[in-house]
């Protein structure tokens, strides 16, 4: 029950691009059709759970037991950097299908702030494995579901009559802050 | 010195990190609640991203090619470490305001763009003024945004109250939707000064 609870909290409730602002720049770059928007969102899925498995045991195992928790941004990063790198190679090696729709979107996530804050956080609310495992895979489906739904409003913007001064980039945070308020309805499902 | 002045005044407004740019959008939307935390969050970023470009432009020639991405990413990472920790000791209220988003500077494309941009080809001299410029760029651009929405959705302005008393705040501006769309109003009011400074530029040709 608490994993389901961690999950929806992750999903909804917090959604990391409506509510907490993060992955802006790529909910704004990326949206624009919904394909793209998707295969970003699969990337980011399958990055943020990869580097949940492996920050988690390194923060634990590596870093606390030395003493070296203020060593956590600098290894996170990297961790994640080099990840993504070896990532790439293997899909371009062994699924060249599978890297040639979702090779793009990798090679720009390294510095997509989602999967960084991810880590952060699993550490800093004290999760254990399986809760961290749950939180990121809530979290990233969170940001596939807000991409998902950016592209959509997009392309009704793009065919509808709009104020002069909101027109290009101001319109989309307009939409952005509308689909805030309705995720707002999502407080309290969760006690 | 007419170069500096140039590179300096660059950020300010034609290529203003957030609001012409579109990038290190983040931190800008999620702190601006109140006009402290956005003013801290600038600074913060000015910090990390001067120290970055000045030690990125002094050991350019001495980075090799194939490995600056890296190279970049651990010199900002022990930056964004320092101000973390200074924070956490001198201002503990604001550093827990802040949250995640003072590590995550490490992420924050403005820096990883100002330095693959600009310092790693330039000298010492051209970047100090680029990092204040693109530093005060963004921290105008957050002070603006948090007043606003600490004006209309708290009533206040570093906590002193401003609105009289009968004023009711909104409480949409100080929550998450109300960042998006203070945001928006900016980048539109933005849009407007640079045709604005384009057609002052046109008319004295």
């Amino acid at each position: 029950m608490i994993l389901f609870k961690i999950f929806i909290s992750a999903f909804l409730i917090d959604n990391i691009v409506l509510m907490r602002f993060l992955a802006l720049c790529s909910f704004i770059g990326m949206t624009t059709d919904e394909g793209q928007s998707v295969g970003m969102g699969l990337a980011v899925t399958f990055v943020t759970v990869l580097a949940t498995t492996v920050t988690w045991p390194l923060y634990y195992f590596i870093l606390k037991p030395m003493g070296l928790e203020f060593l956590q941004i600098l290894v996170f990063i990297l961790v994640i950097a080099a990840l993504v790198q070896l990532v790439e190679f293997y899909l371009k090696k062994s699924a060249p299908a599978l890297y040639s729709s979702m090779g793009i979107y990798l090679a720009l996530i390294t510095t997509n702030c989602a999967i960084l804050a991810v880590t952060f956080d699993n550490v800093s609310k004290g999760y254990n494995f399986i809760e961290s495992i749950v939180y990121s895979v809530g979290v990233a489906l969170g940001y596939l579901l807000a991409m998902l739904l950016l592209a959509g409003i997009r392309k009704r913007i793009a065919t509808s009559p709009i104020p002069s001064f909101l027109k290009g980039t101001p319109i989309l945070f307009v939409a952005s802050a509308l689909l805030s308020v309705a995720f707002m309805g999502f407080a309290g499902l969760v006690k | 010195m007419k170069r500096y002045i140039k590179i300096f005044t660059n950020g300010l407004v034609l290529e203003n990190p957030l609001l012409m740019l579109m990038i290190g959008l983040c931190s800008a939307l999620a702190v601006t609640t109140a006009v402290a935390n956005g003013l801290g969050m600038g600074l913060a970023m000015t910090f990390v991203l001067l120290m970055s470009e000045v030690v990125i432009s002094a050991f350019r020639k001495l980075i090799p090619d194939s490995i600056r991405i890296p190279v970049f990413i651990i010199i900002i990472a022990a930056f964004t470490t320092v101000i973390d920790y200074v924070l956490k000791a001198y201002f503990p209220d604001l550093s827990k305001a802040m949250g995640v988003f003072i590590p995550l500077i490490v992420v924050n494309c403005i820096i990883m763009g100002r330095v693959e941009g600009f310092s790693y080809k330039r000298p010492v001299m051209d970047v100090i003024p680029d990092a204040i410029g693109m530093g005060i760029g963004y921290t105008w651009v957050l002070v603006g945004i948090s007043a606003l929405r600490e004006l209309l959705g708290n009533g206040t302005i570093f906590n002193i109250q401003i609105m009289p008393q009968s004023y009711k705040p909104i409480l949409f501006f100080v929550l998450s939707p109300g960042g998006f769309f203070v945001f928006a109003l900016f980048i539109s009011l933005n849009i407007f000064l640079k045709s604005r400074l384009k057609n002052v530029e046109e008319e004295r040709k």
